[in-house]
């Protein structure tokens, strides 16, 4: 469906043969092509102009070297500053000192919180730790059930809790959060997984209770969940739970669609938090740890750009 | 929204003193749609319309300019609404599709509760059987709004529970069936031809079934929203968008492409999680929404 951006820069390049340098005349066709292939992949639009900046300060007066055309030039300067923008290599992730390790998951509705603690679970039980999982989202119509529905499918220790006792609200997530770092220790789970309900970063009661877990847990990790369709809005609820939190990674959701995924871009300029995995299906083990490099060949279009720039 | 704030308080002043328009108010101008998600190809197009209609129509001041462009974005918006009429023989049955996550549970829940409101009877099928507790999930919805609920087990065949769902609607001679379905990547053609299955499956037990099919999407949804519109009408044949999650910060204007490239009006909105948090599609208010 989408022109691939090399096709575009070639069209951009067309009349640049045999002139030694890339001018001011070339670029402009060139960056214009560059800011709408962002903009497509939903890279929000000031993190867009920076880029576009800092790609024509680089491009500009580049001598057209003999290996590689202008088009390959210019794609290298791109992917130089996309890949930097997102952190060269994958992301570590981090435990605590003290067993259990809690990992707090935060996030918009819907981004994928509950099917991602599933997924992370299964993916720490292979790397040979011990995980417990417990759903503090007393709020959403059967998201406790449905944690205890993944639990199960993975295999893994669920804290259940009793939530009949009190109303439903902050005091009765702090309460089981607590309750349950205390039976992850118990059984030796060496990590516990937080999985929260969905909340705005404008809903000041739920980031409140958000930074009340926070501070009762002392999490090694708080991921923000993000679904990879998200648009232009994605530095709005990234800075807001960053703010707020303090976010140490971000798990990027629903990789498994067509979606660029610009907003790992904009969520990245924005935080600076790494991007830690991806989502790439409903499965548990639809998950895989994030590769800078990929996503910049998806929101280029293009294959593997690191082997055609191997030429330089 | 912070920057969301600066940009359109920034512009304000500077319309405020302009006298005539020029490129710079329109550069401003675009960057209020982009950063919407109206994307850049409808962007560009109605700054196109609107730098035409400035000069020739005469406008002076910038705050006319951006009433002009109000205009252009809500005409986009109205020009594709459609008067839905329900059926004369019941049930109306309404499918809601749309990617993972959206609010399709939620939205049938709500719509379930408005239906009733309006004194039709109603019917909720719990056709998601394959996400964990999506039926446990409905059936709150159904104790919410006080809407009965057809189910199948988890694991089941969703057309199992869609014939069921029409079935007990014919007998009880329920007005509307709400069918919940899972929530599907439009990229991946299996579960594609699954709402094509269940869509002919409606069509042969209820004449000119399903009558509406709501895609759901996301108001954080970027320029990919285009995209699940397109792919969900070729399979699933939908009828109009439902917006959720507009209480939040996002902007939703990926629906103003959507009417713009493929003719598909926006019905309903989610404005939160509990059971009146849904509004008839305003046009005007969503506009204004755009410039806040
Ligand atoms: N295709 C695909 N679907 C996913 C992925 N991750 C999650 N989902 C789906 O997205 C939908 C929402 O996922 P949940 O895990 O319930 O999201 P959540 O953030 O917990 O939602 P709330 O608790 O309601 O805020 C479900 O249908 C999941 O199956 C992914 O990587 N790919
Ligand atoms: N703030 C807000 N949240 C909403 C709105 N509509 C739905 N949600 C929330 O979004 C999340 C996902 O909603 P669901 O109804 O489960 O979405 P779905 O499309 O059925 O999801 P799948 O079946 O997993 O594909 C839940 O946490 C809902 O409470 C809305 O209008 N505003
Ligand atoms: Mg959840
Ligand atoms: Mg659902």
């Amino acid at each position: 469906m989408f022109e691939n951006l090399q096709e575009k820069l070639q069209r951009a390049f067309k009349n640049l043969r045999g002139q030694g340098t890339v001018s001011e005349e070339n670029i402009s066709e060139a960056l214009r092509e560059i800011r709408l292939a962002l903009l497509e992949s939903d890279v929000n639009l000031n993190v867009t102009k920076d880029l576009i900046e800092h790609i024509r300060e680089k491009a500009l007066g580049q001598q057209v070297a003999t290996a590689l055309s202008p088009t390959e030039q210019v794609i290298k300067i791109i992917h130089g500053e996309l890949v930097e923008l997102l952190g060269r290599d994958t992301a570590r992730f981090k435990f605590a000192s003290q067993p259990p390790s809690v990992i707090l998951m935060a996030g918009l509705q819907g981004s994928g919180k509950t099917t991602t603690t599933g997924k992370l679970a299964q993916w720490l039980k292979k790397g040979g730790h011990r995980p417990m999982l417990v759903s503090v989202d007393v709020y959403r119509p059967a998201a406790r059930e449905q944690l205890a529905v993944v639990a199960k499918s993975i295999g893994t220790q669920l804290y259940t809790g009793n939530v009949g006792a009190d109303e439903a609200g902050t005091p009765l997530v702090l309460r089981l959060a607590k309750e349950a770092k205390r039976d992850a220790a118990n059984f030796g789970c060496d990590i516990l997984l937080v999985d929260t309900a969905g909340r705005l970063g404008i809903d000041e009661e739920l980031m409140g209770e958000m930074s009340e877990l926070k501070k009762l847990l002392n999490p090694s990790e708080i991921l923000f969940v993000a679904d990879a369709m998200t648009g232009q809005d994605a530095v709005n609820s990234a800075k807001a739970f960053h703010d707020r939190l303090g976010i140490t990674g971000v798990v990027l959701t629903k990789m498994d669609g067509d979606a660029r995924g610009g907003a790992a871009l904009s969520i990245r300029q924005v935080t600076g938090a790494p991007v830690k995995f991806i989502g790439t299906g409903e499965k548990p083990d639809a998950f895989e740890p994030f590769h800078p490099d990929r996503i910049v060949s998806r929101i280029m279009g293009m294959g593997d750009i690191a082997t055609l720039l191997e030429r330089a | 929204t912070r920057t969301r704030e600066n940009l359109s308080a920034q512009l304000d002043q500077a319309l405020s003193f302009t006298r005539t328009v020029d490129e710079s108010d329109l550069e401003d101008l675009e960057a209020i749609l982009l950063t919407a998600d109206i994307g850049l190809s409808t962007t560009t197009e109605i700054i196109g319309r609107l730098r035409e209609r400035a000069k020739r129509e005469g406008i002076e001041s910038g705050s006319a300019l951006k009433n002009l462009l109000k205009q252009e974005i809500k005409s986009i918006l109205d020009d594709v609404q459609r008067v839905v009429r329900p059926p004369s023989t019941p049930p109306e049955v309404i499918l809601m599709v749309g990617v993972n996550g959206t609010g399709k549970t939620t939205t049938s829940g709500k719509l379930a509760a408005f239906f009733q409101s309006q004194n039709r009877s109603t019917l909720l099928c719990a056709a998601d059987t394959f996400r964990a507790a999506a039926i446990e999930q409905l059936e709150v919805w159904s104790q919410r709004s006080g809407v009965p609920v057809i189910k199948t087990r988890q694991g089941g065949d969703p057309s199992a529970a869609l014939f069921d769902a029409l079935d007990a609607a014919k007998k009880r001679e329920t007005q509307v069936v709400l069918v919940d379905t899972a929530g599907r990547l439009h990229t991946k053609a299996g579960l594609m031809a699954e709402l094509d299955k269940m869509r002919r499956i409606a069509q042969k037990f209820v004449a000119g079934a399903p009558h509406q099919v709501f895609l759901v999407i996301d108001a954080t949804t970027g320029q990919n929203g285009l995209q699940q519109a397109r792919l969900f009408t070729e399979s699933a044949g939908v009828t109009g968008i439902v917006l959720t999650k507009l209480d939040g910060t996002a902007k939703g204007g990926i629906v103003v492409a959507i009417a713009h490239e493929l003719k598909l009006p926006v019905v309903f909105c989610g404005i939160g999680e509990k059971m009146d948090d849904l509004l008839q599609f305003d046009s005007a208010a969503f506009v204004e929404g755009l410039f806040n």
